[in-house]
């Protein structure tokens, strides 16, 4: 009880203190803008910890942090097996096939206004569905192995980056245009000297979405049948053999995962659009 | 109006793409099928014919390739077969008066409409909820925003079997709970950072009149901010209750449910009935259509109400 008591006390302190950082002159200041989230964070996990162990809750209903983090560091072997199986084979490799792919035909659909037209709708729509159900499916026609997930996350990856890149395509004004035309620049050279650049904002927000539905694809699809490892196998079988602290562990790690390659995603887009104002802004 | 002859015809191309892919996707299983009835098949047995080319084999046999558009278990099923399916499922069990049957997929839709909504009423909630605290609360906006940042890189689908697991041994038995919690983790990114640019879209003259006025934080909030943010909220409920659906369907899907439209596609693949997995896949999409349309409809209809009425 007294160990709930501190994290609870923890918690309010951490709080206060947030409270003055963001009040104080210092609030805009980059060492306290990620050192407030931060806490917040961390004061979560007291708490939890606080919680599980102060109240006696059974590990194989929720396992502490401390616990969890300790399967981790023992289990590292297993934990990488299954991240090269499911990250790094099944969605990273979907991912970039899907992009390419999505990427080419909206360059080429872009030539055909009629083509733009009717695939936006369609293509929007398509992006809202949702496209996961379709699995099992690609399970029972690729096999088991890493490449009926690679072909998941193709399928839920294209759509979003289709339409945000036949969108961006559509950004360039006209005025500008004009000038390419005035500088006698052909279609390739207005293509990549004006057209793709302004497309690319909207080019990245498709490939930050991708990657959050990469992973979702590639975890889905080995529900449905995997060899015998892969982060979605761990899951589906640790919650049967309630080995719930490798689940979590499986968890911080498809969590991670998701955030770095967003994160990722999110530094390129920095230094390729530099130049955009919703990139300058928070300078 | 004017886009309506280009998405047909992107429409009907895909249609196309589909019916010319029968041919070669159900080549083999047709094949088998002739053999095991007598026919005179080109390269005999299963096993060799594994190892040569789809196209090769339609070109050798070309007699027994309508017999792939209609198969009882296809690889690929046709989108008349699919159609017949959905109907069969729906409409002819509404005509037989059983709507609500175990079998239709009319009653597997409700279950699922029904946590959408749940999952879509909460969500939509801690996304308001959590808009009107960081727009208030410096301190929240620097501490809430990047976690939910974050919260949405997390995949979900890793959480999900947790989340089960916790609802059930906290004694809640009602199916429909984890899988609303699910769809409101989905939905309140998009209703949350709608909201905090609704919230905050008031020109600063128009608060400051406001001040002028004397009129209370409520007032403020009840008479500039709220009504300035809607046409940003109805933006991302629509956002948001496509991602409930999707958050309701990924919650069916792992976690052995029995009924639901995601249960549909899991039985359909346990049982090898690929008919009832793209029949629950093309109920999905015709469910997430009218609930956007339906927003869309309830969204012209407010904003032209409250115009009105300003």
């Amino acid at each position: 009880m007294i160990l709930l008591g501190n994290a609870i006390l923890f918690w309010c302190s951490a709080w206060t203190l947030n409270v003055l950082l963001a009040r104080s002159r210092f609030h805009s200041n980059k060492i306290v803008r990620i050192l407030v989230p931060a806490l917040f964070g961390l004061s979560l996990l007291v708490l939890w910890e606080g919680a599980v162990t102060s109240l006696g809750i059974s590990p194989v209903i929720l396992p502490a942090p401390s616990d969890v983090m300790t399967r981790f560091a023992a289990e590292t072997g297993t934990l990488w097996e299954d991240f090269v199986q499911t990250v790094l084979k099944g969605a990273l490799s979907g991912y970039v096939i899907g992009a390419t792919a999505a990427f080419t035909i909206a360059i080429l659909i872009d030539r055909s206004s009629f083509l733009t037209r009717g695939l936006l709708p369609v293509g929007n729509f398509v992006a809202a569905l949702p496209i996961v159900g379709i699995a099992p499916i690609l399970v029972s026609w690729f096999g088991f192995d890493w490449h009926s997930k690679a072909a998941v996350v193709v399928v839920m990856v294209f759509f979003p980056i289709l339409v945000n890149t036949v969108q961006g395509l559509k950004e360039a004004s006209a005025m500008q245009q004009d000038l390419m035309r005035t500088y006698a620049a052909g279609y390739w050279q207005t293509l990549r000297k004006l057209r793709l650049p302004a497309a690319m904002p909207f080019i990245f927000n498709g490939l930050k979405i991708a990657t959050t539905l990469a992973l979702i694809g590639a975890i889905v699809a080995e529900y449905f049948g995997s060899p015998t490892r892969g982060m979605g196998f761990r899951i589906s079988t640790g919650v049967g053999s309630l080995s719930i602290d490798l689940v979590w562990a499986e968890i911080a790690v498809a969590a991670l995962t998701g955030s770095v390659a967003y994160g990722i995603v999110a530094l390129v887009e920095r230094s390729t659009t530099f130049w955009h104002p919703s990139q300058r802004n928070d300078k | 109006m004017r886009s309506l002859l280009p998405v047909l015809t992107v429409l009907i191309a895909l249609l196309a793409v589909w019916f010319a892919a029968v041919a070669p996707m159900n080549i083999r299983q047709s094949l088998d099928q002739a053999e095991r009835a007598g026919n005179v098949v080109m390269p005999e047995g299963a096993r060799v014919r594994s190892e040569t080319s789809r196209f090769l084999l339609m070109f050798q046999n070309p007699n027994e390739i309508l017999r792939g558009f209609n198969l009882d278990r296809p690889r690929l099923p046709t989108p008349v077969q699919v159609g017949q399916e959905l109907w069969k499922t729906t409409g002819a069990m509404v005509l037989k008066g059983r709507a609500f049957s175990k079998r239709s997929l009319i009653f597997h839709g409700w279950i699922t409409l029904q946590s959408t909504l749940f999952g879509f009423a909460l969500g939509t909630s801690i996304g308001i909820l959590g808009a009107v605290a960081i727009v208030y609360s410096r301190t929240a906006a620097m501490s809430l925003m990047p976690w939910a940042i974050i919260s949405q890189t997390i995949p979900i689908v890793a959480l999900a079997p947790m989340i089960i697991v916790l609802t059930g041994q906290l004694g809640i038995e009602e199916r429909a709970v984890p899988k609303a919690v699910i769809s409101a983790y989905l939905c309140f990114f998009p209703v949350l950072v709608g909201m905090v640019k609704g919230l905050s879209s008031p020109a600063r003259e128009d608060l400051d009149l406001l001040r002028t006025y004397s009129a209370s934080g409520i007032a403020t909030f009840f008479k500039l901010r709220l009504p300035s943010s809607l046409p940003y909220l109805f933006t991302s409920l629509k956002v948001g209750i496509a991602a409930a659906l999707v958050g309701t369907i990924v919650g069916e899907l792992p976690t052995g449910a029995i009924s639901g439209l995601g249960a549909r596609i899991l039985i359909g693949d346990q049982f090898g009935t690929p008919l009832a997995i793209w029949s629950a896949l093309f109920a999905a999409a015709i469910l997430a259509g009218a609930l956007v349309t339906l927003l869309g409809l309830f969204q012209r209809y407010a904003l032209r109400r409250i115009r009105g009425a300003a």
